[in-house]
């Protein structure tokens, strides 16, 4: 494994077991590879049996597929979690205050830090919130941080998922199904406990009653429906929270509160976390077509009659372009130098920057500035020249629409290949939940892996698998 | 509760009762097939007929054959109505309603799903029918014995229930209504051969052949035969028995709820036939309007569960 350019989480640079990994290491030694894959099969089957799969857009067959899930864990130490998670709780709070600002008093801008296009044409900015402050000031009840790693200290914050961030039912269903499978592991290795989020979602999202709350609050997942790629985790949330799991059609603006259809009538909502995109959640304000929202209830939300998490238009905090400009939101809000580093970026939309883009494909990770799940992006070390050339012609025609950052070396952990260990680059996802008086991040989060050997795409819907996440004990 | 919710509880449990009660149909007519194949022609067009499903297939295959109707029965996926689409239908509800349900009744549904859908998958060749048959059985049983055994008495519950019960009436009911006949007074020849094959269908296809030997000392009697089907409270595939359950259940929600809306006064007058009455006055009446009566109010009945309830807008 030595002699390889990226950064091992297991072995190092040098081969050597790095410490987090010691004690885990001592166990597998007296394992055999047979028993692993006979462990691993057992996995999928509770996976499969447990209905823990997600849908693919556009595959009729393979409507639902399993996530690939990996035996072997990544391990943090107690003392990187905590340097992480201070960067994190840092970074999430400036992203509150940049989008309380944005759509109030824009002193950022009037400062001049941020250029005001950068507001006034993004399509992630809703002037619906213009003015509007979200019950208890919450604008990102739940962020997805994604961390990649490139050396023993390097840490870099790859993208700030502010809208609805999705997976936090693998990382529950990851640590359950290794404590099924390993319970001796458990007993050896120190691990930080995770199986409290959805206790802590709920306690959370509680904090952010709106004004028109009276009594214990009633709250309820929104989800677009069983064929949403994500529908297992909206029951799985909904369930573990003890809350109702509602869709567009069970609900109806009554009384100026969001009400749902209960077998006995109509029942006021009080917190909503909703699994549909600011564009679909209301078919009078914003996407006439839409079926999966409710008709009236941003009306109804900036008159303090519910609580939306995320609140609507939180999608300006992680807009790509917005992104490079973040150690300057963190600095300007928190007064502190940004903890965690971020990627550098090219803002293709800047003509200089669009030109070293255009000279260096070959070497660079392209992305659009609002997509997500890994579609429509170019990884020019891994692209055929064909691919780089159809590419910078997409650039050149709508070069706004990019950004570029330099390929990283992302840190491998090994996977249970067929016969042996073998390294396969991951990131981290951690999950955060902000109220109006603290911020929790669950210890570790879903490391993400890409299974293809030297494959940096991570994403599910492009073939990438999950591993459990240990932070050990301090 | 949402309404919903209580909509694809209602609806998963009766797609699984469907999915059970079609299978031993198919049972009743295999055994008929193998047994006395001068008989099964007309035999699975009872079946098919009472499954309500005889167009469909005619449409399709045309001329009724045993093979052809087991297969459109048990898997053709141009049959909405077949075992496969009905256990897919259940679990798809399963899912809806998953946050209602405990992990041990979901993972019973998607586990019959999976294996079902795989043993489906190609048409079942003769000699791997028999356990086929007895699979779908199972997998169902093992659904309805987990929720019994883990689900919280309350109303997700109690839909559930109704959703069982209501179907199993209506599967009852159907396959008397196509053999009807064979039960009245005016066309009894005891004993003979033709009579006691279609006997022999109506107590199989509703498993109470070791039932009804167990509680009649006699021979089969068509008369005892059609009170025991809708009379007796004993047998758990009986009409009077299913009602009973569905008046049950709708109590524990009145209780619950605190409200009655119509629903319970249209099951009472359902459930208040099999009460006052005997299987004589029922000849009197007249046994084929008799049980045309109880499918028009049971279908009324399960239209006005689902507005009381609000299953849907």
């Amino acid at each position: 494994m030595s002699g390889e350019s990226h950064f091992d989480e297991m072995y190092g640079r040098d081969g050597k077991t790095r410490g987090p990994y010691s004690e885990y290491c001592g166990w597998l030694s007296d394992e055999d590879v047979s028993r692993l894959r006979k462990k691993s099969v057992e996995a999928e089957t509770l996976f499969r049996r447990t209905g823990i799969t997600f849908n693919v857009y556009g595959m009729e067959e393979a409507a639902e597929r399993l996530i690939p899930f990996d035996i072997v864990p990544r391990i943090i130490s107690g003392r990187e979690w905590s340097r992480l998670s201070k960067g994190i709780e840092q970074r999430v709070r400036a992203i509150n205050a940049f989008l309380h600002d944005i759509y109030h008093g824009q002193e950022i801008i009037k400062a001049g830090r941020l250029p005001a296009e950068m507001i006034a044409q993004n399509d992630a900015f809703l002037p619906k919130m213009i003015g509007v402050t979200p019950p208890g000031g919450v604008y990102t009840h739940i962020v997805g941080t994604d961390l990649v790693r490139t050396g023993e200290d390097d840490f870099f914050v790859l993208e700030d998922n502010a809208r609805t961030p999705s997976g936090v039912s693998y990382m529950l269903e990851n640590r359950e199904t290794m404590l099924h499978m390993f319970p001796e592991l458990f007993s050896k290795v120190k691990v930080q406990n995770v199986s409290n989020y959805p206790r802590m979602l709920r306690r959370s999202l509680g904090r952010s009653v709106p004004d028109a709350c009276d009594g214990g609050p009633t709250i309820a997942v929104l989800t677009p429906g069983i064929h949403n790629s994500a529908y297992y985790e909206h029951a799985f949330l909904a369930d573990q929270m003890n809350v109702e799991l509602v869709e567009g059609h069970d609900l109806r603006v009554v009384d100026g509160r969001v009400a749902m259809r209960t077998t006995r009538g109509f029942k006021p909502i009080d917190v909503l976390y909703r699994r549909v995109d600011d564009d679909f959640l209301d078919p009078l304000n914003f996407n006439p077509e839409s079926q999966l929202g409710v008709p009236g209830i941003m009306d109804v939300y900036r008159a303090g009659g519910i609580t939306i998490a995320n609140a609507p238009g939180t999608g300006i905090s992680d807009d790509k372009a917005i992104y490079s400009y973040m150690p300057d939101i963190v600095e300007f809000y928190t007064g502190e130098q940004a903890i965690l580093k971020n990627v550098p970026t090219w803002r293709c939309s800047e003509p200089d920057a669009l030109k070293y883009v255009l000279d260096n494909l070959a070497d660079l990770v392209v992305k659009e500035v609002h997509g997500s799940g890994g579609y429509g992006m170019l990884v020019g070390p891994a692209a055929s020249k064909k691919e780089i050339a159809d590419f910078s012609k997409k650039l050149e025609a709508n070069a706004a629409n990019y950004i570029a950052q330099p390929t990283l070396s992302l840190s491998t952990v090994p996977i249970l290949a067929k016969s042996e260990l073998a390294p396969r680059h991951v990131d981290l996802r951690p999950f955060v939940l902000v109220s109006p008086d603290k911020i929790d991040i669950t210890p570790g989060g879903l490391t993400r892996v890409a299974l293809k050997k030297g494959s940096l795409v991570v994403n599910s819907s492009q073939g990438g698998g999950t591993k459990d996440t240990w932070v050990l004990e301090e | 509760m949402l309404g919903k919710t209580a909509g694809g509880l209602f609806w998963m449990f009766r797609y699984l009762e469907r999915s059970e009660n079609t299978s031993r149909m198919i049972d009743a007519g295999l055994r008929i097939s193998l047994t006395r194949s001068s008989a099964a022609q007309s035999e699975w067009t009872s079946i098919i007929t009472s499954t309500g499903l005889l167009d469909a297939y005619q449409q399709r295959h045309g001329e009724v054959d045993g093979a052809k109707v087991i297969d459109f029965l048990l898997r053709d996926p141009s049959n909405p109505g077949s075992v496969l689409a009905a256990i897919e239908a259940a679990r798809t509800n399963a899912r809806l309603v998953r946050t209602a349900l405990t992990r041990e009744v979901f993972e019973a549904v998607n586990e019959s799903y999976m294996i079902l859908k795989s043993a489906l998958a190609k048409p079942v060749p003769d000699r791997d029918l028999p356990e086929l048959l007895q699979t779908i059985r199972q997998r169902t049983a093992i659904v309805r014995g987990t929720l019994q055994g883990t689900m919280v008495r309350n109303d997700i519950y109690d839909f559930a229930r109704i959703g069982t019960f209501f179907e199993r009436a209506d599967n009852t009911a159907r396959i008397l209504d196509v053999k009807y006949y064979i039960l009245l007074p005016s066309v009894r020849h005891v004993g003979s051969p033709v009579d006691n094959v279609q006997w022999d269908l109506i107590l199989r296809a509703t498993s109470s052949v070791r039932a009804y030997q167990t509680l009649h000392d006699s021979e089969f009697d068509p008369r005892l035969i059609a009170n025991f089907l809708l009379l007796d409270k004993r047998l758990p595939r009986s009409l009077a028995f299913c009602y009973s359950k569905i008046c049950d259940n709708l109590g524990y929600l009145e209780e619950d709820y605190g409200n009655r809306p119509i629903c319970h006064d249209m099951v009472d007058s359902i459930y208040a036939k099999f009460q006052n009455t005997s299987v004589d006055k029922i000849f009197d009446y007249g046994l084929h309007e008799f049980i045309t009566e109880f499918l028009a109010g049971s279908y009324a009945l399960g239209e006005q569960i689902e507005k009381d309830y609000r299953f849907s807008e």
